[in-house]
């Protein structure tokens, strides 16, 4: 299946855009920011609905509490901060005030992974697959291109439970849409097939899957099946073990540390179901992070076209 | 309720606070004793929630930020009808749903509290909801002394006062002791009127266990136009036991059996007296 790029908006663009869909419709979607919505894109949303929009300044505990606060009076809340912020700073209000209460709130993670590239570590999110996976009633999505995150934002407003999404702010083609038309939060979508190797990925690291997919088969004949993996949490289990039941390599990548995310949750799920396919993680290693843009981050781990490209010859 | 009404059910109240936290042999018997006062007050005089209107929208909210006395929230909740009284003989017991916390298992929790410094941003979010929907609904919370250490409750203040939220009323129960020691030594949260008056909250001080002066003062909300409304309550922890109040050690001792029935005998006494107020009243007639 050939990759569609003919687009590349920032996912954060289209949550932005999606979320002004919604809130036209409906007085009780309400955005909460942490003089993020600028970062969020969400300053063309504030013109246009001031009365669904509250700001509550650089408070991310705030930020989640009171998104709780409004949640359990019926609100459908976005509480939208960068995702290193929220999912750290404020993760015991997620815990707490969100998880364990109850209260549907939909935390919104932008500029997530190593978006943020030469800002540094205090930037990155390496670690929220990793934290959230673990809290009962979170439900963890990473969108792939603009329309996983249309979908994705349009289903977590109707959800009556708490979700995370996360997504970067880099330019992403179309690359889903046309084999696997629907999306489902919890439901992985197979996006390319191929009976060799099965990449899985997540987020912004479909795309890698894609280019090293299209490498592998134009030099070398090898047909790889790509899943984009949009939601970790939960797993798509019986997806999952259907793409490993032909006993051939899978590698999954990841914008996370190799600790705690896509990868260990499909190695969990493998190793315990009896399949000993040939594994390999990519991710983020536990170091101090290259400094770099994105792209330059990306590469140098691997998590590239040629780097997935040359792991998965190193497994066939 | 009338005043006197008010003044029984304190001494009932905190004779089952006892009889509880000693059938479980756990549980925050000091902070319970010193906020149970105000928990009465609220509930039985100024807050418009019952089992009956509990599922409407524009019932009043209440959140309680200090978990942690959550033994005074169930006796309250089950004379008010939430449960069956019955029912607390298995706090803190294995699958009950009464924990040393409030969940919302139990019938008239609004939340999940028991981490420090959460309930009053969500708070913050019910007022704000409120306003929103033009409810004309309160939203109050019972915070610890403790717990005004904790940075997030300095956020929700800000915030508060910033969209101005004068239906929410946050309740200070100021015992001044925590775990470690008295709040001035641990570290001291003076001068906390001033603290919240510069945040841009309307401030009042009342005894915290004078469930008349409690009346009075909270059944004048908010206490100024377009500010939320901060009440420091002074109160006496295991205010009402002789032996417990201002002692350390009962911030979560349990008593012995010796010491439940000396316990249970003071209040006896304290019922025994009001009682007498009452018929030396009504013979004055």
């Amino acid at each position: 299946m050939e990759m569609v790029k003919t687009e590349a908006i920032p996912n954060l663009n289209v949550f932005s855009e999606t979320l002004q869909s919604l809130a036209e419709l409906d007085r009780d979607i309400l955005v909460v920011t942490s003089d993020s919505r600028g970062s969020g894109k969400l300053v063309p949303f504030g013109v246009r609905f001031p009365d669904q929009i509250v700001e509550v300044g650089i408070a991310e505990q705030n930020l989640v509490g009171v998104a709780a606060g409004l949640a359990s009076m019926g609100k459908k809340v976005f509480a939208v901060s960068p995702a290193c912020f929220l999912t750290a700073r404020s993760l015991e209000q997620i815990k707490n005030d969100v998880a364990y209460s109850d209260n549907p709130v939909k935390l919104i993670g932008i500029s997530s992974g190593v978006s943020y590239g030469a800002l540094g570590s205090t930037h990155h999110s390496l670690h929220d697959f990793a934290v959230l996976r673990a809290i009962h009633n979170m439900t963890v999505v990473a969108p792939c291109d603009n329309f996983e995150t249309t979908e994705a934002v349009r289903q977590a407003a109707e959800m009556k439970s708490p979700v995370y999404i996360r997504f970067g702010k880099k330019g992403m083609p179309h690359l889903s849409r046309y084999l696997d038309p629907g999306f489902e939060i919890g439901k992985g979508r197979t996006i390319r097939e191929g009976d060799d190797l099965t990449f899985i990925g997540t987020g912004e690291t479909v795309l890698p899957c894609q280019e090293a997919a299209d490498l592998l088969a134009e030099k070398h004949g090898i047909r790889c099946r790509v899943i984009s993996l949009h939601t970790i949490k939960p797993l798509d289990e019986k997806l999952i073990l259907q793409a490993a039941a032909n006993d051939r390599p899978v590698i999954t990548a990841e914008e996370h540390s190799v600790h705690g995310g896509l990868g260990e949750a499909v190695a969990s799920l493998l190793f315990q179901a009896g399949y000993r396919n040939k594994f390999k993680i990519v991710g983020l290693p536990d170091e101090y992070t290259v400094s770099g843009s994105q792209t330059e981050i990306f590469n140098h781990y691997g998590i590239s076209g040629d780097g997935l490209a040359r792991t998965a010859l190193g497994l066939l | 309720m009338t005043t006197r009404e008010l003044k029984l059910k304190s001494v009932e109240y905190r004779k089952k606070i006892l009889q509880y936290i000693f059938n479980a042999g756990a549980g925050h018997t000091g902070g319970s004793l010193s906020c149970i006062d105000i928990l009465n007050v609220l509930y039985n005089r100024v807050m418009n929630v019952s089992p009956d209107n509990f599922d409407d929208p524009g019932r009043d909210r209440y959140v309680q930020s200090k978990g942690h006395s959550v033994e005074a929230l169930y006796v309250v909740l089950a004379d008010k009808g939430f449960f069956p009284e019955e029912d607390l003989l298995t706090l803190c017991r294995y699958q009950s749903p009464y924990i040393g916390h409030p969940t919302k298992k139990v019938r008239g929790m609004e939340q999940n509290t028991g981490g420090l410094g959460h309930g009053l941003a969500i708070c913050a979010g019910n007022a704000l909801a409120a306003k929103k929907d033009s409810l004309p609904l309160r939203v109050y919370t019972v915070l610890g002394d403790g717990e005004m250490a904790e940075g997030s409750n300095w956020e929700a203040l800000m915030l508060a006062a910033h969209y101005k939220l004068d239906n929410l009323c946050a309740v200070l129960d100021y015992n001044k002791q925590q775990i470690t020691g008295a709040n001035a030594e641990v570290v001291g949260l003076e001068p906390i009127r001033k603290k919240v008056e510069a945040f841009g909250w309307a401030v009042r001080e009342v005894d915290g266990n004078d469930v008349e002066a409690l009346a009075e003062i909270l059944g004048n909300l908010p206490f100024e136009e377009g500010k939320p409304s901060f009440l420091i309550a002074h109160t006496v922890k295991g205010k009402g036991i002789s032996y417990m109040e201002g002692v350390l050690k009962w911030h979560h001792g349990v008593p012995s059996p010796e010491q439940y029935e000396l316990a249970v005998h003071e209040l006896d006494a304290a019922l025994q007296a009001l009682t007498t107020e009452e018929t030396g009243i009504e013979s004055a007639k």
